[in-house]
């Protein structure tokens, strides 16, 4: 070997930049290979390469739309309708867990030994079951197998329970339904405003002028005071039985109840082991400390333990928002019309332009879990202990 | 001296009050320390009593264990009816494997039975040899034996592999490519090489982004889209290299976590003492950094294990989706067959990752000990 060859294989940084320009090459190399490959086989099959197919008409009905969409609209707005349905399937999902999860998690270190003991059987139970198979369960097994329309489980004549999905009555907005939801959403907005000026000036005040209450409080007087300036006292539309399907009122499908259920159920115990040793990594110090200042039990909840074990939940509680968000794609396996089931699946089928639909689908799942991540590492940078 | 009001013998101590020992005691402490605790309890217990003997009526006293088709299932009141798994209960294992050919698959079975049996035992010594063997010649071994077409055996296509087999197969290949994998992407994101640690950022933060169903989509519809014309890949090989691929930016993450783990002293003093990076990595610090994050690995097992069902939608039929297609068979349709199956499948898997869940808590207890 060449003795300047091996003058610069002995350099240490010498050795670095090969390495680093061996690498490079390689990457570039396999892109283009793949790219060469896609190519070839796209022009060989006949395949439509490009973006202009979001144009194009779909054809195909989704059984779940949160905006206007027909059969006569574009693959871009069924992607539109998809990518809802899994944010409307996610929040909700989130929404259920957090609250179970939390509750279950401080009922595992309940004094009461039953109480912990069956959270504890709740959470092996449910952890060591593959989610998939927790959604066939309720899709399957309970839902599909309820009583058909006309034998469904009533209550009070307005709430209906079968086969083809759960049937409440619904309040008739005459088109100003969207108008309400954004007075709701001002007044929670303005009621976490109030509490969190409050919270600024009284650390101790009363249950109900905490962010909690006050929020949601606020943003229902505010959607209260919007319906009656805008529609007056709304009509309540009740579903009945019409031929042999419930018409009227709000259906829910029982893809998207199996869906929900099985994601808030499933979530709910990892979130429960997060909460658990959160709690527990509070030192206990701190605990006898605030006892000792003469704290209520709810005052050391909130202003010491909760604070501090914040701390430690935050960032595991953010991977499993993710991962509820990501587990959500399991629609695709009972049917729910979400963004990989309408996506990924139907158009893929129509269009056949699987580089591009894959591509789009991975984008949004990478914009959600990164945007997420994102806001979450802000908050906890805020939440962090600020040592002087 | 007058001190006989002075006892000169020891008094036997009194038993301790009833309200705080023994059973009653415990169940004062336990259940009924406050108005507010007995209260929960009781509606508890009424809940458990109410629950306990129905689940037990469904599962064992009404249940229909034998039976030549589903009509023995059909019967008012039947409850469970196991004798669907019990007709079913070679395809739910092996699939469509030939039945002349099962005992290659039992050999493997019991070769990883016996592979992973020593692991579970704290003081077994040549521990790291067998960890050795179970993840580079076992799969290879189990791969040959199971594919056939030497050795005298004849050759079973891998679209007859079914059931618990192809989770198995699934799982198991998922964690062997995983961890080698998962090092490299590991050692690179803490790179001093800017090249290295973007393109293993870039690997690992795309795909733990992505749901694992889009990566199966992709690796069946995109996958031979990328290779050259004429080459084909198995429907099982393509989940296989969609499930290691995914896995191993998993499992990067958590080997990353143990790496950050080994105090910065042990790198200098490896320098110190001549080592270069490599001598460095594999002789001191891997094995720490190894050691820390058992817990963490197994943990990725696990999710990985549950993980496999989710290939039954790209059209394999692992255990879940062999118990699925056979809801279909007319001949066993019956009100029970479902929820059956489904307890069935739920209850294979809660034994394989509540097993795998207590081994991690042991070992975690174990190295937080040798660490004090």
């Amino acid at each position: 070997m060449p003795s300047f060859i091996q003058n610069l294989l002995s350099n240490r940084t010498a050795r670095g930049y090969l390495t680093q320009l061996i690498v490079l090459l390689g990457v570039a190399w396999l892109g283009w290979m793949m790219f060469d490959n896609v190519a070839t086989n796209l022009r060989q099959q006949n395949i439509a390469s490009g973006l202009s197919f979001l144009e194009e008409e779909a054809g195909f009905g989704i059984s779940q739309t949160l905006v206007e969409y027909s059969e006569q609209s574009s693959y871009g707005q069924a992607l539109w309708v998809g990518l809802l349905n899994t944010l409307l399937c996610a929040l909700l999902g989130i929404f259920f867990a957090s609250i179970l999860g939390f509750s279950i998690g401080v009922a595992r270190l309940s004094p009461n030994w039953l109480v912990a003991k069956l959270a504890a059987t709740y959470v092996d139970l449910l952890r060591n079951v593959p989610l998939l198979l927790q959604i066939f369960f309720w899709y399957f097994a309970v839902l599909r197998s309820l009583p058909g329309p006309e034998a469904s489980f009533e209550l009070a004549d307005s709430f209906f329970m079968n086969t083809r999905g759960i049937f409440v009555p619904s309040l008739v907005m005459e088109g100003y339904g969207g108008l309400v939801a954004g007075c709701m959403v001002l007044g929670a907005v303005f009621g976490w405003l109030v509490a969190h000026a409050l919270e600024k000036r009284h650390a101790v005040r009363p249950i109900w002028l905490g962010k909690t209450m006050l929020a949601p409080g606020v943003g229902l007087v505010f959607g209260l005071f919007a319906t009656l300036i805008f529609v007056g006292v709304p009509a309540v539309d009740y579903p009945h039985l019409d031929g042999f399907n419930f018409v009227g009122g709000l259906g829910i499908i029982p893809e998207f109840t199996a869906l929900t259920l099985a994601l808030s159920l499933y979530t709910a115990a990892f979130i429960a082991e997060i909460v658990r040793a959160g709690i527990q990594s509070v030192d206990r110090g701190q605990v006898e400390a605030s006892q000792a200042l003469g704290l209520s039990s709810r005052q050391e909840l909130k202003l010491v333990v909760i604070p501090q074990a914040l701390r430690v939940i935050i960032p595991p509680l953010t991977s499993q928002y993710l991962n509820l968000t990501k587990n959500s794609s399991l629609a695709v396996a009972i049917g729910y019309p979400d963004l990989v089931s309408v996506f990924s699946g139907t158009v893929l089928n129509q269009t056949g332009q699987a580089v591009e639909v894959i591509a789009i689908t991975m984008a949004v799942y990478l914009i959600l879990s990164l945007s997420t991540s994102f806001l979450m590492n802000i908050y906890n940078a805020r939440m962090q202990l600020v040592t002087r | 001296m007058n001190n006989a009001f002075l006892k000169s013998t020891r008094e036997a101590p009194l038993p301790p009050p009833v309200s705080t020992s023994g059973v009653v005691g415990w169940l004062r402490m336990n259940l009924f320390s406050s108005i507010g605790n007995s209260l929960v309890s009781g509606a508890l217990l009424l809940f458990l009593v109410w629950l306990i003997p129905q689940l037990i009526d469904w599962a064992f006293v009404r249940a229909i264990w034998s039976g030549e088709s589903g009509a023995v299932c059909r019967v008012d009141g039947a409850g469970a009816c196991w004798a669907f798994v019990n007709a079913k209960f070679d395809q739910f294992i092996y699939g469509r494997y030939p039945e002349a050919e099962h005992w290659r698959v039992n050999v493997i079975f019991l070769l990883l039975a016996g592979g992973l049996m020593p692991l579970a035992l704290p003081t077994f010594r040549y521990k790291n040899h067998v960890v050795l063997f179970m993840l580079t010649v076992f799969p290879f071994a189990a791969f040959v034996m199971l594919l056939g077409g030497t050795l005298g055996m004849p050759q079973v296509e891998t679209n007859k592999w079914g059931g618990l087999l192809v989770t198995l197969v699934v799982a198991i290949t998922g964690i062997v490519a995983s961890l080698p994998l998962g090092v490299l992407l590991a050692l690179g994101r803490r790179s001093d090489l800017p090249v290295l640690r973007i393109f293993s950022v870039l690997f690992i933060e795309f795909w733990r982004g992505i749901p694992l169903i889009t990566v199966l989509f992709m690796a069946s519809v995109m996958l031979p889209l990328f290779l050259p014309d004429g080459v084909t890949v198995d429907k099982l090989l393509r989940a296989l290299i969609g499930v290691a691929l995914f896995s191993s930016a998993y499992m990067a993450e958590v080997i990353r976590g143990g790496l950050q783990a080994v105090p910065q002293g042990q790198y200098e003093a490896a320098r110190a003492l001549g080592l270069s990076y490599w001598q460095t990595i594999f002789q001191v610090v891997m094995p720490q950094a190894l050691r820390i994050v058992i817990p963490g690995i197994v943990n990725t097992f696990i999710g990985l294990f549950k993980d496999t069902t989710l290939v039954m939608i790209v059209g394999l039929f692992d255990l879940l989706g062999v118990v699925q297609s056979n809801f279909t068979d007319p001949n066993w349709a019956s009100p029970q067959t479902a929820m059956s199956g489904y307890v069935f499948v739920a209850l294979i898997f809660w034994v394989f990752c509540f097993s795998m869940s207590r081994y991690s808590v042991s070992v975690e207890k174990r190295v937080s000990f040798n660490q004090r």
